[in-house]
């Protein structure tokens, strides 16, 4: 028979039977609907986790040190010249390495301990320099305030537990961001702090030699977060704030300062430089590069290839479990195929004796098998992206509510939609196969003999 | 056809054909031992009462059954030596078959039942539609294409029975009690068609009856049956016969 004809009286037989055909092609897109919702929310986990982690900058970025820094990190095993004939960690340092192929920015870490005096007063806190890029790191998501207004205002960002201290509230008490803020949004807080001053160049008889004067700068706050200032994130572990360039222009005296006064040239060096690279897959190679400029580097191996292969096993079992459903479905195409045997024996019978063979009754019942495969594949997709989106909009709801900014926990690629209607179409077609064959072996004697 | 000899082609030849059946601890032997042969081109009664085996004959002749020992040659085929997927050939080009119940598809229209055979046999589609014209309008049937089986008489519905046994122009004919749900009247209109199709397309025909009386009208032969065995094998003195 041909492959028009087939398909022609298959839709008719479905047709014949259409409350119980669509009841079987409804359960099909069940059980379509249930694995593409599954793995839809899978998938959108996976996205929304990888975003996370590039967001985080834990595995982009590549702490640069001096060997020179004899506390340095993998002191031990680097090649290379000795500690003492390394170059110095400096601006030009910083500007080579900022230079390099699949670098996105180098900035010196600064930080420092220092008092900050709030209503007169004195508080210790460690003070931190934070890049322009760190804008867009997901640990200021959900901040109150704002972000710097510039590169170099006189502004500060408080940790919670920094601007818990300013306020007198105990550690272990619970207030909420907003409580928080509202009563630090604009205030000063003083700074005190030790400034390196060097000699004009002119009377520079070593030009390693500097004095260090006491200084104090007035700091407006801007913003309070809500993150963990013993995280392992390169620029974020303090309690406070404030812009890198400010941090830099005010010339705070780093504990490298005193470690290394003796170093080769005039300018001074930066205690480590973190480098954020363009995606974590260049971290080793960028690694290599800096090295081979004389540098000690340290960074957290790519934990995205680990979190792939956590997610492939999560796919696999929302995939086993959503087809749980579609394999309940599958009995449901056999029992109706079954039941269409019974049903229509007289006429399969009525068939072979005008000459259909056993080839063209299987096809015939395979064509049914598939017409609904296909019917429940789409149905089904549709029904699990409606029952997607029901889900990431009552997320989105109870994650406003919670204050937390919206996710998309479920997402539905081109290519899930396409493999569930083949999947379902082939699961179909492996459920006609029983009654298919059980159809193509019927004794046409028996069955024309059957009233 | 040899020279010199007037003899036709053989249609039908079974040799000591058997039919064996296991019915719980009991044997039944529905065709037990037959050997006969019809020439091309004749019109054969298988004349029994119920249970006699002539249905089952039949069916053997049809491919529909094999042959529990012996053999059965139609068309020149033997039938107990072709595959499941030959023998679905054999019926579909060589063999139409009329039936007592007509057994019509009920959900599909007159001209789509006349249609199926040619979907077996992978006719064109366009052709499809004129053959089964032309067929239909043969039995008488032309206005009536797009009625369901339903809808028809018994002896329309035997009709569209025959255009479709014809459809695929097999040599040969083989009903089953085809009168048998018929009043008089319309069973003899059914058995003209039968004799012209015999007569004008020189079509062999056997046909299975319990009514010697209606075989004696239009067959030229008539082989009696009982207790699956060949009883009586003679010609109608009645019809004139191509032999």
């Amino acid at each position: 028979m041909k492959l028009y004809d087939v398909a022609e009286l298959g839709l008719r037989n479905l047709r014949e039977s259409l409350l119980r055909n669509s009841l079987t092609t409804v359960g099909i897109s069940v059980g379509v609907a249930s694995l593409v919702a599954m793995l839809s929310l899978g998938i959108g986990l996976q996205r929304m986790a990888s975003r996370r982690l590039e967001k985080s900058g834990l595995f982009d970025t590549v702490i640069v040190t001096s060997r020179r820094d004899a506390r340095g990190f993998n002191r031990d095993n680097e090649e290379g010249p000795s500690p003492a004939e390394s170059p110095s960690l400096n601006e030009s340092a910083r500007q080579k390495i900022a230079q390099l192929p699949n670098v996105l920015e180098a900035y010196p870490d600064i930080r420092f301990v220092t008092e900050l005096r709030f209503n007169d007063k004195p508080y210790l806190s460690n003070v931190a320099g934070l890049p322009p890029s760190a804008r867009n790191n997901d640990a200021f998501d959900g901040m109150q305030g704002s972000f710097f207004s510039s590169e170099t205002a006189p502004e500060v960002i408080l940790q919670k537990s920094f601007a818990q201290e300013l306020l007198g509230m105990k550690p272990f008490d619970e207030p909420s961001m907003t409580s928080l803020a509202k009563p630090l949004l604009g205030k000063d807080l003083l700074m005190r702090y030790a400034e390196r001053v060097h000699p004009p160049a002119s009377e520079a008889a070593d030009a390693a030699a500097y004095s260090v004067v006491s200084r104090e700068q007035k700091l407006k706050i801007v913003g309070v977060v809500e993150l963990d200032p013993d995280s392992m994130r390169g620029p974020t572990r303090a309690r406070v704030f404030m812009p890198l360039k400010l941090a830099q222009d005010l010339h705070v005296m780093q504990p490298s300062d005193l470690r290394d006064p003796t170093g080769p040239g005039s300018e001074p060096a930066y205690g480590n430089i973190s480098v954020r690279v363009k995606d974590p897959k260049n971290v080793l190679t960028v690694e290599a590069a800096i090295k081979k400029l004389g540098f000690n580097t340290f960074s957290i191996i790519d934990a995205t290839h680990s979190m792939r292969e956590f997610f492939a096993v999560l796919d696999l079992f929302l995939g086993i479990f959503g087809s749980l459903a579609l394999a309940v479905a599958s009995i449901g195409i056999i029992n109706t195929l079954v039941m269409a045997i019974l049903e229509r024996r007289r006429e399969i019978g009525i068939m072979k004796a005008l000459g259909a063979s056993d080839v063209d009754v299987r096809w015939l019942f395979f064509a049914e098998a598939g017409a609904m495969g296909v019917f429940g594949g789409g149905l089904g997709v549709a029904l699990g992206w409606t029952i997607g989106r029901v889900i990431n909009f009552g997320t989105n709801v109870y994650l406003k509510r919670q204050h937390f900014p919206p996710e998309q926990i479920w997402f539905v690629p081109w290519w899930l939609v396409l493999a569930a209607i083949v999947f379902a179409v082939v699961v179909s077609l492996l459920s006609g196969l029983y009654p298919a064959n059980r159809a193509a072996k019927l004794d046409p004697v028996q069955a024309l003999r059957y009233e | 056809m040899a020279a010199g000899t007037l003899q036709p082609p053989v249609a039908i030849h079974t040799e000591n054909v058997c039919r064996h059946y296991a019915m719980g601890q009991s044997l039944i032997r529905a065709v037990d031992g037959i050997s006969f042969e019809v020439p091309a081109g004749e019109f054969v009664a298988l004349l029994g009462a119920s249970g006699s085996g002539k249905s089952s004959l039949l069916n053997l002749l049809a491919g529909l059954d094999r042959p529990t020992s012996g053999t059965v040659v139609a068309q020149g085929s033997d039938l107990a030596k072709l595959s499941r997927e030959q023998l679905a050939k054999y019926r579909l080009r060589a063999v139409g078959m009329v039936f007592q119940s007509f057994n019509l598809i009920p959900s599909m229209t007159v001209i789509e039942n006349v249609e199926l055979p040619m979907r077996f046999a992978e006719v064109d589609r366009a052709q499809r539609g004129k053959l089964a014209e032309e067929s239909l309008q043969r039995v008488g049937l032309g206005a009536r294409l797009h009625h369901r089986p339903s809808e028809l008489s018994g002896g329309e519905q035997q009709r569209v029975s025959l255009a479709r046994a014809l459809i695929n122009r097999p040599q040969l004919l083989l009903a089953d009690e085809p009168t048998g749900n018929l009043d008089s009247r319309t069973g003899s209109e059914i058995m003209n068609l039968i004799g012209e199709f015999n007569r004008a397309l020189g079509m062999t025909v056997v046909m299975v009856t319990h009514e010697r009386a209606l075989a004696e009208r239009y067959v030229q032969r008539m082989i009696f049956l009982e207790d699956g065995k060949l009883i009586q094998d003679q010609r109608n003195p009645l019809v004139g016969g191509a032999a």
